[in-house]
């Protein structure tokens, strides 16, 4: 079909969404991401009978934190639709791209005291979490 | 297990207003299972207040660290090298692990990250219901092992009182009535006698009327 889709958007594979987890979501928010598509097969689709409800539930709880936190719960959303459904995908590619731009950039991005090499905090942040 | 619910992360960061480093420490007994102060928990936590200081231009080292059981002591030393590394700490443990964290800890200030409910059990997935109010003289023997002192709203030791409509409390339609509970649980056990006879005046002094509570094991002292 060779469809295009906006090049802005990374894929990252996991075997079900059902292994999304809100810290995931927040991670990547927190590394500098604009924005988060979790997109998973149908509801009532999923080979693990739930994973795709599971993920819904943890979109929600990331949406929630990023309001509070004034990141912006709009920045990630859920998709569901069929594997072998491009045009869908496309179609939700620029959805999640459309509300990236409405929102703007992350404004972790512009609060980072400089860019590419991580600061000190967040190397010691890193060293933490990997411990 | 003791029941805990997670504090509001603006509550958190008001907090810690001036800190420079924190800890944010879990547990990974009780508040891990109602998912309130676990790893996942810490890891969450850490993440938004990182993304939160960098929002306010404060340079703020965010930890993250979950130990056995912060009620103690020798899992509390596992955390004492890199305590110094930090100014505060941010407790998701019960109660009981953030004083005792406090205790081990003197010259650091520990603030709560969650607040800590009740001792009780998961009646499915993300509900729990208190159980058990820790009175120290347990008179389930004698009530089918449904727990007036907790379940009940007046704490009756011979019920139901006259709010008891339907088998539900008068203070809910949602709280069922203990009594009512008690009487159908002797009756499926074929022990409804047993609800005739008066429950004796209850010793009290073993619940929190006796101030705080202590036990001392000489057989386990060292």
């Amino acid at each position: 079909m060779r469809l295009g889709y906006p090049s802005s958007i990374r894929i990252i594979r996991v075997p079900c969404t059902g292994k999304v987890d809100v810290l995931h979501i927040l991670r990547c928010f927190e590394r500098g991401a604009d924005g988060v598509a979790v997109v998973g097969c149908r509801e009532g689709d999923c080979h693990y009978q739930s994973g795709n409800f599971r993920a819904k539930k943890r979109v929600e709880r990331a949406r929630q934190i990023l309001e509070q936190i004034g990141i912006g719960g709009d920045r990630v959303r859920m998709f569901n639709l069929s594997s072998s459904d491009a045009p869908m995908f496309v179609r939700f590619a620029q959805e999640i791209h459309a509300a990236v731009l409405s929102a703007g950039p992350n404004p972790i991005r512009a609060a980072r005291p400089a860019r590419g090499a991580p600061t000190e905090t967040a190397a010691r942040a890193m060293a933490a979490v990997n411990r | 297990m003791i029941v805990a619910e997670r504090k509001s992360i603006e509550e958190i960061v008001e907090q810690l207003a001036g800190v420079r480093s924190v800890l944010v420490l879990g547990c990974n007994e009780c508040v891990t299972v109602c998912e309130a102060g676990g790893k996942k928990e810490v890891g969450l936590l850490a993440s938004a207040l990182r993304m939160v200081f960098l929002q306010q231009g404060r340079e703020v080292n965010v930890g993250e660290r979950t130990i056995e059981r912060q009620c103690d002591t020798e899992y509390l030393e596992e955390v004492r090298d890199m305590m110094d590394s930090f100014e505060a700490v941010v407790s998701l443990a019960c109660g009981v692990g953030i004083q005792f964290t406090a205790e081990r800890y003197p010259s650091k200030p520990v603030y709560p990250g969650v607040n800590t409910c009740f001792m009780g059990a998961a009646l499915e997935r993300g509900v729990w219901a208190e159980r058990c109010q820790g009175c120290g003289s347990c008179i389930l023997a004698v009530t089918g092992a449904v727990c007036p002192i907790t379940r009940c709203a007046k704490r009756l030791l011979n019920g139901p009182c006259g709010g008891s409509t339907s088998g539900k409390c008068e203070i809910s339609k949602d709280v069922e009535c203990a009594w009512q509970l008690i009487i159908d649980r002797l009756k499926a056990l074929g022990r409804l006698e047993e609800y005739e006879r008066l429950s004796p005046i209850k010793d009290w002094s073993t619940d929190r009327a006796g101030g705080p509570r202590k036990i001392i094991r000489e057989d386990l002292r060292s």
